[in-house]
Formats: structure tokens, sequence, C-alpha cells
């Protein structure tokens, strides 16, 4: 793969409601801050990619929406409905196929602005499923359970995400639920479906992320601090549930392999400096950590407790606070990628992780982690 | 942002989307609706190249993807693979609180149906409990034809 | 264009209908990945990645990349959606272009489907539009587009007659199309005596609404020629989504057929598109546009449209046929429809269009529209770029 590199980000807050901002306003923020970031105008930018869910905005075509206030206008444009990570794959294949060389990846939501528990209802299949009236919530609460009786992780395990990625948030300007907290606070929190108590479970939040992915020869041009992309891979397992074996996230793991065998990476857990992952509810980031070998299976609970995921342990993950601490969707891991990115360039402020030279970031589609997405980060090309 | 808005109301706009829907099932589904309709029996197919037996069942096999499936019938009875307790009263949820959902993996198939779990105490709801369907005394030919999996010896 | 030269090796449609209560979506799009793999003598098991496309609240399913896995073949393998509306075709031929030209994949299925009988249309169209600003006032697609028409004649004086001998060229078409909806004839009083829409457009100057899907099977440059005697090559892509306002629209003229299509050309080196293009599938929604949308292009100079259409330039056997496959007035299931337009694209190219051929085809255009008066291109070639 040819070198290629994300030169610039831009985040608005993550917040509960921005109720003065349009989801153009929001774009038009996190464009002008990556754009600045990178060093660059409008005019640099070749083609644009927008990032964003017809259901979640409650319109068709929603990426009409943020088409001018992206700079689109007068580019070619393309549209990925899905989480960011998935967007900006495709804005890197816009440069890897020699068409383009730069592209600016958005991707947005308001979640203030929908029922969340109708939208996700609406991934089940209308067919066999939908009438049964679950959602988000309850089909990874199916997971979870899945997850803790195959592996013994404890709901004292979950809780630990929660307290750490919280008290991360602590440091984190942009992060909408700073929150300082115990375990006992975590079990004792309401109990919505079980195993998964309110602080088990990420808020649905406003934000939007813009990224710039640059060929070689564009990011050298440009005064923007390049950080490298060295793998990138993305997988879809089966759809239905039932077809799947929850316990286990195998299309996580073959799209991890992939991922970490482009960037000659043959030790995950040894070698990444730092992670950014899709922590939609405590477990997922046990179950994922797992998943992509970033620890062994069925450890990550324990490792967790003993403080080998903390900002100063063997490998800090999700510095940022993660989703629990504000959860954008389809924005949400571009947000992942864009904080790999401050970690990399030294720029993340109060929750830097010293030294850090290489980092995964990964983004989820679908319920209970279907399809995954793994990007693997360098600070050298 | 800037301070062109400051002192402006933020007005809010409500509206929904209101754009009524009709799936067609397609002749799989509705041969394993009627069979819920009129038989009280549950079909599966099974992939005639790998032999795998799914419920609900497809018209193809979305592995191999090999057209010819048979139809199989099922047990109404299975295990619970995995299951939840329901407690906040979500937007989608169709009944009050408590609801218990599970994934079943009936006896005969290799592939578990996603549906309720009743006649039973929250708390006695275990991994690998064996549980039965109990039909609906009206059915219309649609998932919840089935009412719930209850437990069974 | 591309570092990885690129080429279409196989397509497949289903037999458009106005609707499929045989099948539910998942099985439609199966149906459809079926045919393009037979096309392309590929299994399943070929395929790299996934692409794949519709409308969401047409069928009013959330996460539809990972819904449809059961039936694109999707199962462990990546699978990505684009939306863009109308354009969403046309979107998805461009987006696997550059999936397989950036070298990452090898073969690329792309799906574009649509069950527009599972649900209101008009109710579902017009939530594109800005809830506050345009939505209240907006009657779905045809009033953007009798607003556009209206334009057009004041300033150029084209009439309702020109615009249904667009109608009456692409409904004959049809009749050689065995996938397309419509397969009826139609004449000028037909078109004229049909009920009015929205002024000027009668019903049968607009397309119908379908079920259907279309897969078209892209491979880069090392494998193409392997899998196919006469791959169609994608020579290069451009499109302009341009405007997010009604108000902001240049009424009349397509922008973004404007722009896209000389940058378009200018890609390719192609000086003189009326002579050097040899037929072109256009996503023409509704007969005006077969009229304006030519002039965008730089066929013909403004005003000229209608004239030109008379002559019969754009008829089977003329000078530049548009639309052999009877277009969007006869068939649109309106995910796949951009993607329709490619295949047929590829398949007059690859010489096998059958009944509706176009001899010796050198350079074929395809178009997407939708949105607000967005336009996206792709332009097929016989040779390799």
């Amino acid at each position: 793969m040819d070198h290629t590199a994300i030169i610039g980000v831009g985040m608005t807050r993550i917040e509960a409601n921005k109720q003065s901002d349009t989801f153009a306003d929001m774009a038009w923020e996190a464009v002008n801050l990556a754009l600045t970031d990178a060093g660059i105008t409008i005019k640099e930018i070749d083609n644009v990619v927008t990032t964003s869910n017809d259901f979640w905005d409650g319109r068709t075509i929603s990426c009409m929406a943020v088409s001018d206030a992206s700079g689109a206008r007068g580019k070619n444009a393309s549209c990925v409905e899905g989480d960011g990570t998935f967007g900006a794959f495709y804005g890197l294949t816009r440069i890897l196929s020699g068409a383009y060389g730069t592209t600016l990846i958005t991707a947005h939501s308001k979640g203030s602005e929908s029922v969340s528990s109708l939208i996700t209802n609406a991934a089940f299949d209308p067919i066999y499923e939908r009438a049964l009236g679950l959602d988000m919530i309850t089909a990874c609460a199916l997971q979870a359970r899945a997850y803790m009786h195959r592996t013994g992780t404890t709901p004292e395990h979950l809780a630990g995400v929660s307290v750490k990625n919280h008290g991360n948030a602590l440091k984190n300007p942009l992060a909408q639920i700073p929150l300082s907290l115990c375990v006992a606070d975590v079990l004792q929190s309401e109990m919505i479906a079980d195993p998964l108590h309110k602080l088990d479970c990420s808020p649905v939040s406003d934000a939007c992320c813009a990224i710039i992915i640059a060929s070689d020869e564009r990011a050298g041009r440009y005064p923007g601090k390049p950080v490298w992309i060295k793998g990138v891979s993305f997988c879809a397992d089966a759809y239905y549930l039932g077809d799947r074996d929850l316990s286990r996230a195998g299309s996580l793991t073959q799209a991890a392999q992939n991922a970490f065998k482009m960037a000659g990476v043959t030790n995950p857990a040894r070698e990444m400096d730092v992670a950014e992952i899709y922590d939609a509810f405590t477990y997922q980031e046990l179950m994922w950590l797992e998943a992509m070998g970033l620890c062994d299976d069925s450890r990550a609970g324990i490792l967790l407790e003993r403080g080998e995921f903390g900002l100063n342990g063997r490998l800090p993950v999700n510095p940022s606070g993660g989703l629990l601490s504000g959860h954008p969707v389809i924005a949400a891991g571009l947000i992942r990628m864009a904080e790999v990115v401050k970690q990399l360039r030294g720029e993340a402020g109060a929750y830097q992780i010293g030294g850090a030279r290489r980092g995964v970031a990964h983004g989820v589609n679908g319920l209970c982690g279907q399809s995954h997405c793994v990007w693997v980060l360098d600070k050298e090309k | 942002m800037n301070t062109l808005f400051d002192g402006v109301e933020p007005m809010v706009y409500e509206s929904g989307i209101s754009v009524p829907y009709n799936w067609w099932a397609g002749d799989t589904a509705s041969r394993f609706f009627a069979g819920l309709r009129d038989e009280r029996k549950i079909w599966g197919t099974r992939c005639a190249s790998c032999g795998t037996v799914r419920v609900p069942p497809r018209k193809a096999c979305p592995i191999c993807f090999h057209s010819h499936s048979d139809w199989v019938e099922v047990s109404g009875q299975g295990v619970v693979m995995t299951f939840t307790v329901a407690r906040r009263q979500l937007a989608a949820m169709k009944q009050s609180v408590p609801v218990i959902f599970g994934l079943i993996r009936l006896d005969g198939a290799d592939t578990s149906i996603l549906h309720y779990i009743g006649d039973v105490f929250p708390e006695a709801v275990r991994i690998g409990m064996r549980v039965k369907a109990k039909f609906s005394e009206t059915r219309k030919g649609e998932i919840r034809d089935i009412a719930y999996f209850m437990p069974c010896e | 264009m591309g570092k990885k030269r690129v080429a279409i090796v196989g397509t497949g449609q289903t037999h458009h209908k106005s609707h499929r209560p045989d099948v539910s979506g998942q099985e439609l799009i199966r149906e459809v990945v079926l045919l393009a793999l037979t096309d392309a003598d590929l299994t399943i098991r070929d395929i790299d990645a996934v692409v794949i496309g519709n409308m969401d609240h047409f069928e009013g399913i959330n996460y539809v990349d990972c819904w449809s896995v059961d039936g694109s073949g999707a199962f462990m393998k990546p699978i990505i959606k684009l939306t863009t509306g109308g354009t969403t075709g046309s979107t998805l031929a461009i987006g696997g272009y550059h999936l397989a030209a950036s070298g990452l994949f090898e073969k690329v299925l792309i799906i574009g489907w649509e069950k527009n009988s599972e649900s209101d249309t008009t109710g579902a169209i017009t939530t594109a539009f800005d809830a506050v600003w345009d939505r209240l006032v907006f009657a779905g697609a045809i009033s953007g587009l009798a607003a556009e028409a209206q334009a057009y004649m004041a300033k150029f004086g084209a009439t309702e007659r020109d615009a249904a001998r667009v109608s009456v060229r692409d409904r004959g078409h049809a009749c050689n199309n065995p996938y397309a909806q419509l397969r009826k004839a139609v004449t000028l009083e037909d078109v004229l005596t049909s009920p009015m829409l929205a002024d000027p457009i009668h019903l049968l100057d607009v397309c119908p609404r379908s079920d259907g899907a279309c897969a078209v099977i892209m491979a880069g440059e090392d494998v193409a020629e392997k899998i196919t005697a006469n791959p169609d090559w994608i020579w290069a892509t451009a499109n302009r989504h341009k405007y997010t306002y009604l108000g902001d629209v240049n009424w009349g003229e397509l922008d973004s057929m404007a722009e896209a299509s000389k940058e378009l050309f200018a890609k390719a080196g192609i000086r003189e598109p009326r002579k050097e293009i040899d037929v072109i599938e256009l996503y023409q929604p509704y007969s005006f546009a077969g009229i304006i949308w030519i002039e965008d292009m730089g066929l013909i100079e403004r005003g000229k449209g209608a004239e030109y259409v008379w002559s019969g330039a754009t008829d089977m056997g003329g000078e530049l046929p548009i639309n052999p496959s009877g277009g969007v007035i006869a068939c649109n299931p309106i995910g796949a429809t951009g993607l329709i337009r490619c295949a047929e694209a590829a398949l007059q190219v690859m010489g096998k269009a059958e009944g509706r051929q176009v001899p010796d085809v050198n350079f074929a255009v395809s178009t997407g529209f939708g949105g607000c008066m967005w336009t996206d291109m792709l332009l097929h070639g016989r040779q390799k770029p």
C-alpha cells in the first residue's frame, strides 16, 4: 500500500444537545478546525467524503445537509453510510486509486434529535425480528451475557471500564461526561437490560469530526504534522444474531489481523502504544481487546483490574474517555482516529500517553459489533 | 461559535417521518409464517451443500451461497443460548418491563431464533435452560404467533 | 486516470417490476448477485469486497450493509454502504471503481437495489430536503423537476410536445429491453393526453417506481482480461453534488452536469463528445431532461436540444443513441437505477446488449441524477485507457 497520511483533524465538542447547531454548523466547525490543523484551505482539498446515517438524521440523502458546509459544492464528492472509520476508508481508496491527492472526510450525528431506541430497532429485520421490539441496548445485553458466560468476565470487570473511561474524560475538554466513579457506583446505577447498568452504556450524543488524508507527495507540501496510515481493513460477520456466536467477534479478529499484517505488526499487544476502540458499552472494550489480539482471550477484565489499560498502563485504552464519555454515532469511529492522531503527534494535552509512536483506532457498524474497521497508525512513515 | 448569534433564542422545530411500510416477506418467510399460523410448527431450511439448518429459514445459504435448500421441521423445544432481562421501558419495546429477550437454539437447528422468554421469574432464567414454544391463541402469520418460549424439562 | 486500471467484467439485473412479492429485500439482492457472478463466470468466493446501496427510507431498514449480508454474500468480507439519493447507483459504481483501483481489492461486487413498492416513495423523498427551510413547501421529486422544466421553457421556448418526443423515444427503446419494467411504446398523443402531474409534466413524462436490483463486478487490470475477453474499461469518473437548498439552484440549466461533464471529458482527452461518444445511458427521470441535459453535457448548444432530439439523432440508428435500454422512464428501482445505467453502458461496450445493441461502441457514458439537482458520470471504453 502506498504511503498516505492523516494531515489534519478537527472535531466539535461532544455534547448531549447542541441546540444552537444544525448538522451543517457542526460540519463547518469541524472542517475549519481540520483545515487549520493541516495548515491548508478548502482549495487544497481535492475531494470530499461525508459520512452520515439517514435514520439518525431523520433525513433521506442525509449527506445533503452537510454538503455545502464540507466544501463539497465544486468538487467530486460522495457519502458513506456507516461509522466514520468506513467513510475514512473510502476516502483513502480515492487517494490510493491515484484519482485525488487529498480527501476531506467528515462524520456527524445529532443523537439529541431522535429517539435512539426506535432508530436502532430499525436495524432489525422487518420480517422476522423487528416486531419483537429490541434495540441496540437489549441486543448488546444479549451479547454481554454471552461473553461473560464464556470468558468468566464479571460485572465488576465491566464496571472497571466505566470507571477508567469516565475518569480519563476528566482530562479531555471535548468529552461530554467526565466523572469520578468507583465500581460500586456503576453496579448501583439503574439496571437497563441485564447485565448492562446505566453506567455500562454510552450516551447518545451530538458531534462532528473531520479528518484530512493526503498522499505522500501532498503531505510533504503542507505544514500539518502527518500521521502515517500503515494498515487498515474491515470485515462483516453474519447478520442474524442467532447465526453468530455472540461471545466472539470473528469479523473483528479478521479485520485486525489484516490491518496488523499490512502494517508489519507481528505482536500487536506489545507493539501498540495506544488504542482508541469502540466502547459503546463497557463489555465491548474488553471483548474487542481480546478479539483484536491486544490481550489474551478471556483476560481483558483481569488485566484491566491490574491497571494494564489505564493511562499509565502497558497499553492505554481510550485515554480520551472513549464512547462511554460521549457517543455521537457515526462520528464515533472517526473521533477514535483523530484521538490516535493527537496521541502520536504529542498533542493530547492532559491525557497524552508519553512516547506514543504507534496506535490502533477502531470503529463499528451494525448490531452487536457485526462489522468492524481497524486502522493502524504510526508516527513514522 | 462566534458572537454574531449571542442573545438569539435557539428555536426548535418538531416533526417526524411518517412513511408507512409494507414489506414483502417473500415466499420463504411466508411458508415459515404459514407454518406458525396454521400448523403451529416451526420450519427451518437445510442447505443441500453444507447441511446447515437455519431457523428462521433462508431461501439460500448465506455462507456457501448455494441455492438449494430443503425444508425441515425443527422441534418447538430448545436451549437458551443467551438472554437479557430488560428493566427500563425503552421506546422500541412492545410490552411493559420486565421483558426477557433470548436467543433459543431449537433442537435440530444450527442457528438460534430471537424471541421472548416468558412464564418464568427473570431471576430463574439461565443459559443452557431448556424451553419450549408457546403459541399465541390468535395467530396472524407473523413472528409473534409464537407468544414466547417457556421453561420445560 | 488512476494507477491501476479497472474494468467491468460482469453485470446482472433482475427483471424489474412494479412489485416483487415473491422475495424479501435480502432475497432480491441475492438474486442479482448470482446473475452477475454467472455473467462473469465467478463464484462468491472470488469476490474481495462488496459495495452496496439503496435509499434507506424506501425500505425502512437501518445499517443495510450489515442487514444485507445474507443476500450480498458478504459473510466475513469487507462490505460498505454508499448512499446519495437518486445518484446512489452511479455513486456505487464510482465507489467500486476506487476500491478496485486502490489495489486493495482485486474483484469488487457492486450492488444497487430498491423495493419501492414497500413504502410511500414521495413521503420518503420529501425528507431529503431541509426540515426547516425546504421540506414544508416541497412536494417530492417532481416539484423540483417541474420548476426546472418551467424555467427552461421560459428561457428557450421549448414545449411539452418537445418533451413528449423524448418519452416516445425512450418508451420505444424499452421494447428492446427484456429487463425494463414498462415495455409498451407510447405516441406523442398518449403522452400529451396523460394526466398532468405538475405543470408541465404529464404522467407519461416521468419514471415509474420499481422493485429491482442491479449488480456490477469490477476487477483490476491484473485479472480483468482473464475473467472476460471483452472487459468494459472505466476511463474516468466525475461528479458534482452541487446545491443543498432548492433556492440556490440555477433553474433551467443543470450546473452539476455541465461541470461534471467538462471534467470527465477533459480527464479522458475527449474534445468533441458528440462525435467521440457512441452511446449514452442518461439518468433521465423525466422527459424534459432529455432536452435540457444534453445541452449541459456539451453535446449541443444551449437552446438546440429539442431540435437535436427531433432530428432522430438520439434514436437507435441515429448519430448518438441515448437510452437504448429505455432509461429511467421505463424502469426505476431508485437505488439501482444509476447502477443500471452503468451496467447498460457496460453491455454496450462489451457487445452484450442483444436486441438493444448499438453497433461498434468505443466510448459510452453513463450518468446518475438525484439529490438537489446532482450529477454523477462515468466514461466507459472498449480499449484499455
